[in-house]
């Protein structure tokens, strides 16, 4: 079996054209992690220029509406482009800068990926092509124009369901295209190996400072983490440094759309099965002949028919447990967050505060849950508007 | 190398001309009669798609066959029952290219045995590369399906390794990128074909973008044969149902040019 594997998951089921470039990537990525003066530019660039370490917020009101475990929430959404993906996005520009890339693409569902890839390639001098499912860039129309203020170039897909996974369909065709001076700049712990592990653990600083910070505030480890899942990389970054806590339960809050019962959801834990795609063997939606499914969430973000390997891993060990977050339980609770807390959540991180909602009476006061708010909502407030019947210019 | 692709390369001048059809597009029985005038034509294999939801490999054209056939309700089952109708009536060569989840879905050993009973010796996973092929490859030769390997422009030192483990033939990627007609090739064609024949005498057929006669009189006058696919897609895409006369008189000028080579 090849490298990158998690359990039986993972993998590296990619083009042969794809190959070498992937090799040159993780031995570059192997080096690069190593060395020190890689390491102090990109803390230099986390801590001066994307605004880390972020905060972990103590929310009062919210833990004392909702009676039981102390809230904290880990303000990814204070990074600079507003979400957690700026953390994996500069790691990777600048790995591609040093193997002497010119050029970076991406793929993007909400736009918050395609925004910070277009941001750092702005500051790094790297040309950017951001490829985004039209339906996406119907949804996220502010977020293009921003790509494109950056100097990005977005390509609207208008294949498949044109959303998320035609993005990535599309970003892999490109790079195989043209490997030579491109970096693909793939935003999510999935795609074939080394990706998983490159974006896992440029993410991970969002839970060593956690750990840190939690330890500061409260003297012990939460009880709970809580984060919403895509592919899944704020959720790894936020589980990863209490994995070996095992005290700590790792909770992954899937979009369920209009419901897991209908056929109107992204929840890929829960009604998904073994598959192959986009570069590795994980859990997807996909029918009984192994057609992938056309998935559905009100976020962007979330609508993606798979999840991350090393995810698909820790749910069949029982390390993280997945659980699914409807729609309408993630607009009350973006609404909820920011009546109560001043706080306007990205709608996909609303998944996550939905589900602490759920849960945060069945802990004692004595006991904290830390939730990751991703990414903040301002470019969701259009979109909710409109799911209240509310008619705004936008 | 198993008697089929024996048949496929021993052909006047050892050259083959190997043409790709997407099942299921626009119908079944269109499937049928496009293999059957294939054949007519002088094609040496047929590579039969089964159609995917996300094909990645594939340029515009088989990406929207795909989606048409899928449309139209083509299944991994449908597609068998479309071999099992050339089968009624026809021995030409036989393999299916398409990706690995609906395979690995359907079960290896389950879709394999299925290709044994038709007479499909060969099947193209392009994104099955070296490193993952066992999973495939070892229930695949229990059935005596070969799972073509495919060496593209990037592969360099790859490719020793590849071509020394491959069957039936090798697939040389031609290009960069997907599929599509295309009218420049990336250089380096003529060193690609040596440096597999220096570790392997399997026969080398290329594929990705060739579509007129003589790209694919200069591509067969280097390799052991072409692989036609999106051109003859593109005749489907244009005629529907009616496409088969259309079909025929392209594959047979192609085979004409590839004789020629």
């Amino acid at each position: 079996m090849s490298k990158g594997r998690y359990g039986i998951y993972g993998g590296q089921y990619i083009s042969e054209t794809l190959m070498n470039e992937l090799y040159r990537l993780e031995e570059a990525y192997e080096h690069y992690k190593n060395d020190p003066q890689f390491n102090a530019e990109l803390t230099k660039l986390f801590n001066e220029y994307a605004g880390r370490p972020s905060l972990l917020y103590y929310a009062g009101k919210m833990t004392r509406e909702l009676g039981g475990a102390k809230i904290y929430l880990k303000r990814e959404d204070l990074n600079h482009t507003g979400s957690h993906k700026i953390n994996n996005v500069l790691g990777q520009a600048l790995l591609a800068k040093k193997m002497g890339k010119t050029r970076l693409i991406a793929e993007t569902g909400a736009g918050q990926h395609g925004v910070a890839t277009a941001t750092a390639a702005a500051l790094l001098d790297m040309e950017c092509e951001v490829f985004m499912g039209r339906e996406d860039t119907e949804r996220q129309a502010l977020n293009v124009y921003r790509m494109e203020l950056l100097g990005a170039k977005v390509h609207a897909v208008t294949t498949g369901t044109m959303t998320l996974k035609d993005a990535v369909n599309d970003a892999m065709r490109e790079w195989s295209n043209r490997v030579s001076d491109t970096h693909y700049c793939l935003g999510s712990v999935m795609g074939p190996h080394p990706f998983p592990m490159i974006v896992r653990d440029f993410q991970s600083v969002i839970s060593k400072e956690a750990r840190a910070q939690i330890l500061d505030a409260e003297g012990k480890l939460p009880a709970a983490v809580v984060a919403c899942v895509g592919g899944g990389s704020n959720s790894i970054g936020m589980f990863y440094n209490f994995i070996n806590d095992e005290g700590v339960e790792l909770i992954g809050c899937e979009a369920a759309g209009k419901g897991v019962d209908t056929d109107r959801h992204a929840a890929t834990i829960a009604k998904g099965s073994l598959g192959i795609f986009h570069g590795m063997k994980s859990i997807f939606c996909q029918d009984e002949y192994g057609q992938i499914a056309p998935v559905y969430s009100i976020s962007a973000g979330l609508d993606y028919p798979g999840i991350g390997p090393e995810h698909a891993y820790l749910h069949d060990i029982g390390r993280a447990q997945y659980v699914p977050v409807t729609d309408d339980e993630a607009v009350d609770a973006f609404e909820y967050l920011s009546r109560t807390e001043g706080i306007i959540p990205a709608i996909e991180s609303a998944h996550a505060i939905a589900y602490v909602r759920k849960i945060a009476k069945n802990y004692s006061p004595d006991q904290s849950i830390i939730v990751c708010v991703s990414g903040r909502g301002d470019k969701d407030v259009a979109a909710i508007a409109r799911y209240r019947g509310v008619d705004i210019h936008d | 190398m198993t008697d089929m692709f024996k048949r496929v390369f021993d052909t006047d001048n050892k050259k083959a001309f190997i043409a790709f059809i997407t099942a299921g597009d626009p119908d079944a029985d269109s499937t049928v009669k496009f293999i059957l005038e294939m054949e007519r034509a002088g094609a040496d294999l047929i590579e039969i798609g089964i159609p995917f939801s996300d094909p990645t490999a594939e340029g515009v054209v088989i990406q929207e066959a795909n989606i048409r056939a899928l449309k139209n309700g083509m299944t991994t089952d449908g597609v068998f029952d479309i071999v099992k109708r050339v089968r009624e009536v026809s021995q030409i060569p036989l393999v299916f290219m398409t990706y690995v989840n609906p395979v690995f879905h359907y079960g290896y050993e389950k879709f394999f045995a299925k290709c044994e009973e038709l007479g499909v010796g060969g099947i193209i996973i392009p994104d099955v590369p070296f490193e993952e092929k066992e999973e495939a490859a070892q229930p695949a030769a229990e059935h005596n399906v070969e799972v073509i390997s495919m060496i593209s422009p990037t592969s360099e030192e790859r490719i020793k390794s590849i071509a020394q483990e491959a069957r039936g033939f090798i697939y040389v990627v031609s290009s960069m990128g997907v599929t599509g007609v295309r009218s420049e090739f990336s250089a380096g064609r003529d060193a690609m074909v040596s440096s597999i024949r220096r570790v392997t005498d399997t026969p080398c057929a290329i594929g990705f973008g060739i579509s007129t006669p003589e790209q694919a009189k200069g591509m067969a006058s280097i390799s052991d044969g072409v692989i036609v696919g999106s051109a003859i897609v593109r005749i489907v895409a244009e005629h529907g149902a009616g496409a088969a006369p259309f079909i025929y008189e392209y594959v047979k000028g192609m085979k004409d040019a590839v004789k020629e080579a």
